[in-house]
């Protein structure tokens, strides 16, 4: 197998692989449909598909994409919102470089930056404070996203603006939240994910004690893994084994990064500044209760939505797209109607497209084409 | 933006407000390390430590072999030369 010879430790990935495919084929005894693996963080996406781990693996065995590209699920009318906040006199537009290309029902922050709006691409929210500092008369305004691992990178900027006393420093939060986003995709129908590999860093802040209901209510074994690709083989063993052994655990694979309790520094700064909101929209999902995370009230003079007024116009994904039947793994990303044609990287139609660690760009990248040939499909 | 990146501690830059100086991949940045620190490791005792680096956050400490591996891995995936550039130009109009 070629691609091994890429990995760090090409003999123990061999090994893996080996007990991967015997307890495979003994797990798929009296069973029709493969065994459904979902890796719910980007990250391990993009490993996956950057060493072809998919391939490696027994046809017995697939990895279904998880919803856990943050920059991927953000609907539409949120950016809309964001380019409305940009393109307002005197702001001054801070986000990460993968938001800048997600698009919205017309066009990103690129675009609306080409078009005359001051957008900067920053690599730290505290660099938009940065700037908050040296443009006092601007308003910057900083696009939070992500999961609950950058979650306390925004809650620290926020408190530091606060201590500085700044006036002109604001969020406009789309931060989510993991846990409601799980147990959503488990309560879907139409799902068929047997277990779950569960997100590195976001685990890194919120410990392994939060993901117990997915084991003890859901009976879906979970674990906890790294991002080197030995680390995902190693993961995938460990699921494999728990569903041999009957048994349903949360496991930690990642243990030299993950502590058990998560970390409490981290998790203080988000209770602090952060509270959940009634509801948030996804891109290919819709509504999720509880899934968002906004602003507390003493917070308001930080907060851009309370700050400004925005469209907040819903805007529903284009029909042709079909993001959400790929996040919760009815159908492969290639299998979308406009995969690879109306949508690529370069002109990105669905949100899966836009960023590396998207199921469909990654597909895209690297993995499609030896998955043309027949495969095992639902 | 969820990967991270490693770094090691190499100077304090305010130990009030818990920024430390880190070198990742050659390049030395201020990150914050509100996250790393506690009553029995305050930041005085982070200097030379290596940490994975979110965002401009010292989220967790590694240990140096991990770190080395966890940095060859993100060059050979180009990683490191995105998040590197992304500091370079940080705030840049
Ligand atoms: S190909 Fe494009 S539209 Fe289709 S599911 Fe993927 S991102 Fe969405």
């Amino acid at each position: 197998m070629k691609f091994v010879d890429e990995f760090r430790d090409p003999q123990k990935a061999e090994r893996l692989l080996q007990e991967i495919r015997a307890l495979a084929s003994t797990l798929m005894q009296g069973r029709t449909r493969p065994l459904g693996i979902m890796e719910v963080c980007g990250g391990h996406t993009h490993t996956i598909f950057r060493y072809g781990i998919n391939r490696m693996l027994p046809e017995e065995v697939e990895f279904i994409h998880g919803p856990g590209c943050p920059v991927c699920v953000l609907p539409r009318g949120r950016v809309d919102d964001c380019i409305a906040l940009a393109q307002r006199p005197g702001v001054i537009m801070t986000t990460f470089g993968d938001a800048m290309r997600v698009t919205g029902s017309k066009k990103n922050l690129l675009q609306a930056r080409a078009e005359g709006a001051d957008v900067r691409m920053v690599y730290s929210p505290l660099d938009a404070l940065k700037l908050a500092r040296a443009h006092p008369g601007r308003d910057v305004i900083f696009f939070a996203l992500g999961f609950e691992t950058t979650m306390p990178s925004t809650a620290l900027t926020v408190l530091q603006a606060q201590k500085e006393g700044l006036t002109n420093f604001s969020l406009f939060c789309n931060h989510i939240t993991i846990i409601p986003t799980i147990k959503a995709v488990l309560d879907s129908p139409d799902l068929h994910v047997d277990a779950f590999l569960g997100p590195g860093h976001v685990s890194m802040v919120i410990g392994t004690e939060a993901y117990r209901f997915i084991a003890d209510q859901y009976r879906r074994p979970i674990v906890i893994a790294g991002f080197e690709p030995l680390d995902i083989l190693h993961s995938v063993w460990m699921v494999l084994k728990q569903l041999a052994e009957r048994r349903c655990e949360v496991e930690n694979q990642y243990r030299r990064v993950v502590p058990d309790d998560g970390n409490a520094p981290a998790l203080d700064a988000i209770a602090t500044v952060f509270e959940l909101r009634e509801f948030f929209e996804w891109r290919g999902l819709g509504s999720i209760d509880y899934s968002g995370v906004r602003m507390r009230a003493p917070f308001a003079a930080f907060d851009a939505e309370r700050k400004f007024s925005l469209p907040n116009i819903a805007i529903a994904d284009p029909t042709a797209c079909q993001c959400g039947e790929v996040l919760k793994g009815a159908i492969k990303p290639n299998q979308c109607k406009v995969f690879g044609t109306a949508c690529t990287p370069d002109s990105p139609m669905g949100a899966l497209m836009v960023s590396t660690e998207g199921a469909c760009a990654a597909y895209y990248n690297y993995g499609w084409l030896d998955r043309t040939k027949a495969e095992p499909m639902r | 933006m969820c990967l991270g990146i490693p770094g090691q501690i190499v100077a304090l830059h305010d130990e009030q407000q818990k920024l430390a100086v880190v070198d990742v991949g050659g390049v030395r940045r201020t990150v914050n390390i509100a996250c790393i620190v506690d009553e029995q490791h305050p930041p005085s005792a982070c200097l030379g430590e290596w940490v994975l680096v979110h965002v401009g956050f010292a989220m967790s400490r590694i240990d140096p072999e991990e770190a080395r591996r966890t940095i060859a891995l993100l060059t050979e995936i180009g990683e490191v030369q995105a998040e590197v550039q992304a500091m370079r130009t940080s705030g840049d109009a």
